[in-house]
């Protein structure tokens, strides 16, 4: 097992480099860092002291080795827009997205796995063919969207929740059903199928056959086993969670990581823009390890095989 | 990926397909499926209005008027049928910017569904008939590529490329590539080991030939659905690029770009936002209709039952 864990881990870790070479190559090959810093209208010269002001005059390669050299020490270099240690920032700013992430995983699992369930049960039925339609129609529906929509209707119909800001808890109601709603349609769905497997298992048709009529205690132990397969999607949807933060925290006004993406991109802000990424890279691989280490815990087939 | 084959209960029986050619069977299963119907309707329908978008159009989406700026829809009071969705801020006639949005839309969503396919299925392919390190190296990219955080991703490359439709086309699609890769990766596993991959081999064929003449061809149906799928998806990723102002420009009507302009008046004016989001879900929600519906129909368990 612990070899196991041993090897996933090394490959998370590979994976989350690999994905910030990527990153890196991209933001700065496909196009002219210190032209997008200076902005379209500057004359040549401005350009080239800024290139030579933040040292994009060296090779790629040897900035991005620079960049591992820094984050080995944790040191994410300095903000070109903040003027600040890129580092800093993000800690600062970390609390918001870590709530908004967390609260938006429990409305998803307030939703999902009781609306999967019911359909699990129940295949075909009329409650079955609701919970398609609305996995079907949630999966159509762009997150800003709904977040408008909720903000429209909050603000001017129904005045209990507040639609900006992030100083309470109950700020963090509407985001998070508007960031939790994008993962119901998967979780639910794969409920639902876990169930509908249970239910046909060897074990409970022989328990059936048997004339063993507990139909409560037989869905209580169904649903158990088909929980597990859904907790280890939970954990990857958490780590999706913080890279869809970007879109629910600029509508709702949140000051946190997804918000600090947005505002260093329009500032051409790529240290931060970088960092972010490997951050957002990082949790969504921990969190996969998280699932794929859950996953060999409850099922030995994969620990041992 | 966590996608689950729903099973279809208005399938056409048996009785009635035996005997058809498999032309003829295809179509009476498109026919009996209410999904497909309907998303497949959508579909052309918003098609349709593209290709005909001038014609339709009753306005110049591009004309402003200063003295019918913000005209309501014609079921509000102050509406006019001149102006039957009414006009935005710059008194633009709105249904005739919703008309030209479906030309943003359907060129974005095939232009990168498109480009997506050709990277995920030439990997997918490869991967699936060579196995071995090539296969290990792919899959390798593939996580690499899961964990980056996608829109983040695809704002910062947008932003220092310069925004165009051709680029925000060709960044989406290069980003959306891995649910090709996971299906045709695993169908051409399965292929390879039947029995007349086997004979090809055998009679001389090389691997390009293999791939081309007898494993490509066989892939199309999952191909298609994956395709009708990643339209969905990449008109999404393109809205909310334009919402975040780093997407298509302004005065372009793209349906993103409109929500984000209504954004500062939503209060009193909720019409701007909640128009073209409906546009959008009917759009999306067809793709997905369709893609389901065509995964029903093009597999074998649908074709038995």
């Amino acid at each position: 097992m612990l070899k196991y864990i041993a090897l996933k881990g090394l490959l998370a870790i590979l994976v989350a480099f690999t994905a910030s070479l990527a990153a890196f190559l991209l933001l700065n090959v496909a196009s002219d860092p210190a032209q997008a810093i200076a902005g379209e209208d500057a004359t040549p010269d401005v350009v080239e002291t800024i290139r030579i002001r933040y040292g994009l005059d060296r090779p790629v390669y040897e900035r991005y080795l620079s960049w591992l050299a820094g984050v080995a020490t944790g040191d994410f270099g300095e903000s070109y827009y903040w003027h600040k240690p890129v580092a800093e920032l993000v800690a600062d700013r970390a609390d918001e997205t870590l709530t908004l992430a967390l609260s938006a995983l429990f409305v998803t699992i307030l939703i999902a796995v009781p609306l999967g369930a019911l359909a699990g049960l129940n295949p075909n039925s009329w409650i079955d063919r609701a919970a398609l339609g609305v996995a079907v129609s949630a999966q159509a529906i762009p997150n800003f969207w709904l977040g408008l929509i909720m903000i429209i209707l909050f603000a001017v119909m129904i005045p209990i929740f507040p639609v900006s800001g992030d100083n309470t808890w109950y700020h963090f109601v509407l985001p998070a059903i508007v960031l939790g709603a994008s993962s119901v349609p998967a979780v639910m769905r794969l409920t639902r199928t876990g169930l509908i497997e249970v239910m046909g298992a060897d074990y409970i048709r022989t328990a059936r056959a048997k004339g063993f009529r507990g139909n409560a205690l037989l869905r209580r132990h169904a649903l158990r086993n088909a929980i597990l397969p859904v907790i280890s999607v939970l954990a990857v949807q958490l780590g999706q969670k913080f890279g869809g933060s970007v879109i629910t925290e600029s509508i709702f006004a949140i000051n946190g990581l997804g918000r600090l993406a947005l505002e260093s991109i329009l500032g051409a802000d790529i240290p931060t823009v970088q960092m972010l990424i490997f951050v957002f890279a990082i949790v969504f691989v921990a969190m996969n390890l998280l699932a794929d280490i859950l996953n060999a815990a409850l099922d030995p087939r994969i620990r041992i095989g | 990926m966590t996608d689950v084959q729903i099973t279809q209960t208005t399938a056409a029986p048996q009785a009635e397909t035996e005997g058809l050619s498999p032309g003829q069977e295809l179509r009476q299963r498109m026919l009996g499926h209410t999904g497909f119907l309907i998303g497949a309707g959508l579909i052309t329908l918003v098609v349709l209005i593209a290709i005909f978008a001038p014609l339709l159009a009753p306005h110049d989406p591009y004309a402003q008027s200063l003295a019918n700026r913000m005209l309501p829809p014609i079921w509000q009071e102050g509406g006019s049928a001149d102006y039957l969705l009414g006009t935005d801020q710059n008194g633009r006639d709105y249904l005739s910017r919703l008309i030209y949005g479906t030309r943003i839309s359907v060129t974005i969503g095939i232009g990168a569904a498109t480009i997506g396919l050709l990277i995920g299925v030439t990997f997918g392919v490869l991967a699936g008939y060579f196995g071995g390190w090539v296969d290990h190296v792919i899959s390798f990219l593939l996580t690499a590529q899961l964990a980056l955080p996608g829109l983040l991703l695809a704002m910062a490359l947008v932003f220092i490329i310069g925004p165009s439709i051709w680029v925000v086309i060709g960044i989406v699609g290069v980003l959306h590539w891995t649910y090709y890769l996971v299906v045709t990766r695993s169908a051409t596993q399965r292929l390879r080991s039947l029995d007349f991959v086997a004979a090809s081999a055998a009679s001389g064929a090389s691997a390009p030939q293999i791939i081309l003449h007898e494993i490509l061809p066989n892939l199309i149906p999952q191909i298609i659905v994956i395709f009708t799928f990643e339209l969905g998806i990449s008109i999404l990723a393109e809205l909310s690029l334009s919402f975040l102002g780093v997407g298509i420009q302004p005065p372009t009507p793209s349906w993103g770009l409109m929500i984000a302009e209504g954004k500062q008046a939503m209060f009193f004016r909720p019409w701007l936002v909640i128009l073209p989001g409906i546009c959008l879900f009917l759009l999306v929600i067809g793709a997905n209709l369709m893609g389901d519906g065509l995964r029903d129909i093009t597999s074998p368990e649908g074709r038995n039952g």
